[in-house]
């Protein structure tokens, strides 16, 4: 069992960068250990390239724990391939079955152009966070802990938003691309802690703002979004981002 | 205000107020059509007062607003949603459980509500307005035999009937994502009233598809 391999075929996303069209390239990869991440078995393939003199395949990774969100590949059709809650260093080959064809495309939306192979530019969710997702304070000594008394059912609610990792799992889904997850997440993490409240109305106008510009689409309340992301984010965050939002804006 | 409703929320709110305003509409609509099957003149007299009541006559182009408005935003966001995923579209998705079918055809159960929409109107909206009914009498007050122009519309031609009970099942589809996704536009949902609205919600299609449907394949059949 444990040191079980399986045979796999890969087709793999290949494009040059961002200008050129790109195409599908398949690959035949075998003895691949059941018990490896699903980027150990990219890094197999990639030694394996690289040994017959081939360009490796690039792609985005970092932490390969689960939290930096970097990880972007759509695997067999869904964000971070068949496994729910779960990014693609979170995903392990025994998922797959032997002999299979596994389909590895990038993340695809407008607001992300690839930048090579399965590397796509998700800077644009940085430019939201820049248009408004933060607290502005004073710099000086740091204030003791709990001088803001928080209902603890606030601050869990408020955890469950902060633990989007901005991944982008959820526009790549989405049909119509949109980034409502994430901004909700965002957007509501800080609405609902007395440190964010001060600056809430601005925020969301400034974040929706920036989040239609840089071609997100819009939410048509799918869901899909919520049933991929590896982090379990709710899409009733997403109604207090539209709660939020039409309170800035109808409200005087 | 120009800004929000240029906004991706701003449009949606559009679609949801509109929709709400649309689902209200349909609801009594059904109601009145189910006196159909209790009788000439308790449909005539119902559809008598609908006619002249000063309310329905103040309703009428706020209705047809809310369907331009509905129809008109659900095009735009359909087709520039459309262009959001970019240049090249996935060789392969899995969207079957990931969402409900109905959520993601909406466009397509909007169209085929609109094609029977344009049909209805010209089979009585058209006639009733711009004559061509025939004159009944009932408790001594001349009216419309609205009754009669319905049910031989109804026996004439299967097809119609199919027509209308395509529209009944498409509108109960659109209904199944609408209801609950309506509230959650406006905000007002989070994991508990979702369940809530959805439950409401498919209900509601239920009933609303059926008595839409059952009412022509009932005429042909059965009368
Ligand atoms: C006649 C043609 C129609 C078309 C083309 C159409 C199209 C659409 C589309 C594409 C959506 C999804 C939009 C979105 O979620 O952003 C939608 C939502 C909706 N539709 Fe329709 N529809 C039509 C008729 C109706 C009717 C007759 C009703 C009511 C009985 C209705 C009620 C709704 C509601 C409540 C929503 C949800 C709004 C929201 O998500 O915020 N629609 N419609
Ligand atoms: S909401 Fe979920 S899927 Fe979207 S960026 Fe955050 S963690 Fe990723
Ligand atoms: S590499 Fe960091 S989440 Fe996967």
């Amino acid at each position: 069992m444990a040191n079980k391999t399986i045979n796999i075929k890969l087709r793999v996303w290949r494009q040059n960068g961002p200008h050129d069209k790109g195409h599908f390239e398949e690959y035949e990869l075998n003895n691949v250990p059941t018990a490896a991440s699903f980027l150990e078995m990219m890094d197999l393939l990639n030694e394996k390239l690289i040994s017959e003199g081939k360009e490796p395949v690039a792609f985005d990774h970092d932490c390969r724990e689960g939290i930096c969100g970097a990880c972007s590949m759509y695997i067999n059709g869904r964000a971070h391939g068949p496994a729910t809650g779960v990014t693609t260093c979170q995903l392990h080959m025994r998922l797959f079955k032997d002999g299979e064809t596994i389909t590895v495309e990038p993340w695809r939306a407008k607001a992300f152009p690839v930048i090579k192979d399965l590397m796509v530019d998700r800077s644009a969710l940085d430019e939201i966070i820049k248009a408004g997702g933060y607290i502005s304070v004073n710099t000086g000594g740091a204030p003791d802990a709990n001088t803001i008394p928080i209902p603890k059912d606030v601050a869990s609610r408020a955890f469950d938003a902060a633990n989007c990792i901005g991944c982008g799992a959820c526009v790549a889904t989405c049909k119509n691309s949109s980034a409502m997850l994430f901004v909700a997440a965002k957007v509501s993490h800080l609405a609902l802690l007395p440190q964010g409240q001060v600056e809430a109305k601005e925020r969301v106008k400034k974040m929706i703002a920036k989040m239609d510009e840089l071609g997100f689409g819009s939410c048509t309340n799918t869901g899909a979004c919520e049933v991929e992301c590896p982090k379990g984010i709710s899409i009733a965050f997403i109604a207090k981002l539209n709660r939020e939002y039409l309170n800035a804006n109808l409200m005087p | 205000m120009a800004g929000f409703l240029n906004s991706s929320i701003g449009k949606k709110f559009l679609m949801s107020i509109s929709g709400l305003f649309l689902i209200l509409f349909v609801g009594l609509h059904a109601t009145l059509n189910s006196l159909l099957l209790i009788g000439p003149d308790t449909y005539n007299i119902a559809a008598h007062f609908m006619a002249t009541n000063v309310f329905i006559k103040i309703m009428e182009p706020i209705l047809a607003l809310g369907f331009i408005v509905h129809i008109i935003y659900a095009f735009i966001l359909e087709i520039s949603n459309y262009y959001k995923r970019g240049p090249v579209r996935y060789a392969m998705t899995v969207r079957r459980h990931q969402s409900t079918w109905s959520s993601r055809n909406m466009i397509w159960l909007g169209i085929i509500i609109f094609v029977f929409l344009a049909v209805h109107l010209a089979n009585f909206f058209w006639k009733v307005k711009f004559g061509g009914v025939p004159e009944t009498t009932v408790n001594g007050v001349k009216m419309h035999d609205t009754y009669t122009l319905v049910v031989s519309l109804f026996q004439a031609n299967i097809w119609i009937d199919l027509l209308y009970v395509l529209g009944a099942i498409a509108l109960g589809f659109h209904l199944h994502h609408a209801f609950w996704s309506a509230f959650q536009t406006l905000g007002w949902s989070n994991e508990k009233w979702r369940k809530i609205w959805t439950t409401l919600g498919d209900i509601y299609a239920v009933i609303i598809a059926f008595t839409f449907g059952i009412i022509p394949l009932y005429f042909y059949f059965v009368k």
